[in-house]
């Protein structure tokens, strides 16, 4: 026992890898939220009047609503007014090329592995790269768009293409969806905007990475993914931030919206500051993901590897309209330290013959809370719809949770509906096995916890598998019980 | 010039929490030789080789273990491992997601690590690997599969000594490996220990019955009662065991 408590001292007190900060001068709004911070952003941002007013109906509409207290998680209590609403770095003019991105920009990017040379052209990856709240850069838009695919920053979309953003924007998420759905609508900053034509399939992963770094700034991403009838496509989202003393809150949105037969995928690879061993810092990530499966045969899959975030909230969902849509919910959450998460998913059945399948891992350790909160609705309509959820749940010593929160309606008597939940410990004798055969502990709890992992870690695309295998062992190192 | 012996063990006492169970046991295994350890159960047989392995539960009370002459007792059980102990359980554990194969790439490469070698690549790896599964008759689906997940007792045993054979150690101990076996997997497990046997190499196997020692046969025969081993013998001591019972040693070796 004396043992692992002096192991899991030496991996708590291991410092943040990505845990470092460029100086920059930013441009931002001053701390606070009202109209006018609003209206500022709106303008920096050179917005049209509609989409101030959206931005303006959202901020009214917030300003209604109470954050929700329903999670199982606990934080201080956020002075929203103490916020910084918006921060760009600074710059002359739109940059349109690489040469012309500020080098210390460009530094960051490596130091995160991002490279938005050829390197990842040979990879197969358009990057729409995300810094603080501008989007700095967009590779492969010319190859892209020879198949009429869009993918750019939420800004660029609205500028260039404002009619797929009117009538797609809000769809799936509407501003009062929840607390933080309305708060994202009113001030969201950046994000990406993704468009695939009828019948199209997107020959490559499109990839987007965010990174928070000016001190005490909200992060507000926006993402709309649209998917037109018959068209396929793949799209990775990864994240990490700098080490930080202060809570800083993050509260993304990514809406997709799949027509008749169209397949999203999409895959997430999270990894922001957790806060240091004590609990103090790190990210509240307070995320609406939610995706809308709007005609027949539309299929949409969510795949995630959250590690990282003081605070997760995030129950990336769908809408089954369409008849014989089908929705997929595959999810591994580490938790270590003072982390807490309280995650899972909602599959709403609409539509007839539609079918859901939620595959949740969870992994707790130190003193973490790891919750699983899931509900399967099976609406009057949807006759003949079939779930079945799996919910396991790992523990690490014995001083975190595990809690599971499942909620199933079922309105329709033909539907079916499958629910199976485990709990499990790594066991001494498995790690005494592997120490047997010459492996040593923290490998063994790597092999061990990937094992675990593995039927989310199978849906990933390969090169983000590996690096989410990485991510595993080394939010987990030495951590057993 | 004398042989360095493969173990050496010397007035090995160990305790489980209070209970003191190995009581001085002394041990001298060469190259080459195979030893079985014979005696009645709670004799401490399963302790001794425990206690070799490096299980944390154990505590070792007195005593020397010297392993081609370095101090097996101060080494961590991975390292032992890495040195070349290897012990095949009597109940190997289930991984749940980890396939034999993952498992021994990874254990090998830790293994070549430490003695200052390349990892093996996948295909140098899949080479070792299809030689080796020959030489223990177990099929690559096996291998592929979580590892003893839903394995039947002799697919277990076998896949231990599949994994022996992939890691090539110095001793192995081969823990009551016959227990759960029908005749025909007893074979195959014993074939497979016999084509690994080799003039450097040794191996300790430990077993409450005389039957395995038909198909590996031991050099050396010791008896242990009580955390003693209280008679050693050749491999007849074996056979006059299974005809006689314990009970007689038991008498010789508690005073009157």
């Amino acid at each position: 026992m004396a043992k692992d408590n002096q192991i899991l001292e030496e991996i708590t007190s291991k410092e943040y890898e990505h845990g470092w900060t460029v100086n920059m001068e930013t441009d931002s709004a001053p701390p606070g939220l009202s109209e006018d911070t609003v209206r500022f952003i709106s303008r920096k941002k050179n917005e049209p009047e509609w989409l101030l007013e959206w931005r303006l109906n959202a901020f009214r509409t917030w300003t209604g609503m109470k954050e929700p207290k329903w999670p199982n998680v606990h934080y201080p209590t956020i002075d929203y007014q103490s916020i910084i609403y918006y921060s760009a770095p600074k710059k002359k003019a739109a940059p349109k090329s690489l040469e012309e991105i500020d080098p210390e920009m460009l530094k960051t990017f490596e130091r995160l592995g991002i490279s938005l040379t050829e390197q990842k052209r040979l990879s197969g990856i358009a990057v729409d790269a995300v810094f603080d709240s501008v989007s700095v850069a967009t590779t492969f838009k010319e190859k892209l768009g020879e198949l009429g695919i869009i993918f750019c920053s939420f800004s660029d979309a609205v500028k260039e293409h404002p009619e797929l953003v009117k009538k797609y924007l809000g769809s799936v998420v509407p501003v009062k969806d929840n607390y933080f759905s309305a708060l994202n609508s009113a001030v969201f900053s950046d994000g990406s905007f993704c468009y695939i034509p009828k019948g199209v399939r997107c020959p490559m992963e499109l990839s987007t990475y965010f990174r928070i770094n000016a001190a005490n700034t909200g992060q507000f991403e926006r993402t709309l993914i649209v998917a037109d009838e018959d068209s396929y496509v793949s799209y990775l989202e990864g994240c990490t931030a700098p080490m930080r003393d202060e809570n800083q809150l993050h509260a993304a949105v990514v809406e997709i919206f799949a027509h008749a037969r169209a397949e999203v995928k999409y895959s997430t690879v999270q990894n922001w500051y957790p806060g240091n061993k004590e609990g103090v810092g790190g990210i509240y990530n307070f995320v609406t993901k939610r995706g809308l499966c709007s005609g027949d045969h539309a299929k949409i899959s969510w795949t995630q590897v959250e590690t990282g975030s003081a605070i997760t909230w995030k129950y990336p969902s769908c809408v089954l309209k369409g008849d014989y849509s089908i929705g997929e919910f595959y999810s591994v959450a580490v938790t270590n330290n003072y982390q807490q998460a309280d995650t899972g998913t909602k599959m709403i059945h609409i539509g007839k013959h539609t079918r859901s399948r939620i595959v949740s891992k969870g992994i707790s350790a130190g003193k973490s809370q790891n919750s699983y909160r899931g509900q399967v609705h099976i609406m009057k309509r949807a006759a003949h719809a079939r779930n079945s959820s799996q919910c396991d749940s790992l523990l690490m010593g014995d001083q975190c949770g595990a809690h599971t929160f499942p909620y199933i309606d079922v309105e329709n008597s033909s539907a079916q509906v499958e629910h199976e939940a485990t709990t499990s410990k790594i066991g001494e004798d498995q790690i005494f096995y592997c120490l047997q055969r010459g492996i040593d502990e923290e490998s063994a709890v790597a092999l061990i916890v990937n094992g675990y992992a593995k039927e989310v870690l199978n849906q990933l695309p390969m090169e983000f598998a590996v690096e989410a295998q990485k991510l595993l062992a080394l939010t987990l190192e030495g951590s057993v019980g | 010039m004398p042989m360095t012996p493969i173990i050496s063990i010397k007035n090995l006492q160990a305790r489980i929490e209070e209970k003191q169970i190995l009581n001085g046991i002394s041990l001298e295994v060469k190259p080459g030789e195979v030893h079985a350890i014979m005696g009645p159960n709670g004799s401490g047989k399963s302790t001794l080789a425990s206690v070799l392995s490096g299980r944390e539960e154990y505590e070792v009370t007195g005593g020397e273990v010297s392993f081609l002459g370095k101090d097996l007792l101060a080494m961590e059980p991975e390292v032992r491992a890495r040195e070349g102990v290897f012990m095949a359980f009597q109940y190997p554990v289930e991984i749940p997601g980890v396939s034999t194969v993952n498992f021994m790439k990874t254990a090998l490469n830790k293994i070549r690590e430490h003695h200052g070698l390349a990892p093996l690549d996948a295909v140098a790896f899949l080479k070792v690997m299809k030689e080796k599964m020959k030489l223990v008759e177990i099929d690559q689906a096996l291998l592929n599969r979580s590892l003893n997940e839903g394995f039947s007792g002799g697919e277990k045993k076998r896949n231990e000594i599949f994994q022996m054979a992939m890691l090539e150690p110095k001793l192995a101990i081969l823990d009551e490996t016959d227990s759960g076996l029908d005749i025909d997997a007893l074979r195959i497990v014993s074939n497979g220990v016999n084509k690994l046997r080799n003039k450097d190499n040794a191996v300790i196997v430990v077993t409450h019955y005389q039957r395995l020692l038909e198909y590996i046969v031991p050099d050396y025969v010791h008896v242990l009662y009580k955390g003693r081993i209280v008679k050693s013998g050749t491999k007849e001591l074996a056979l006059e065991l299974e005809a006689r019972g314990y009970d007689w040693l038991k008498a010789e070796a508690t005073p009157a």
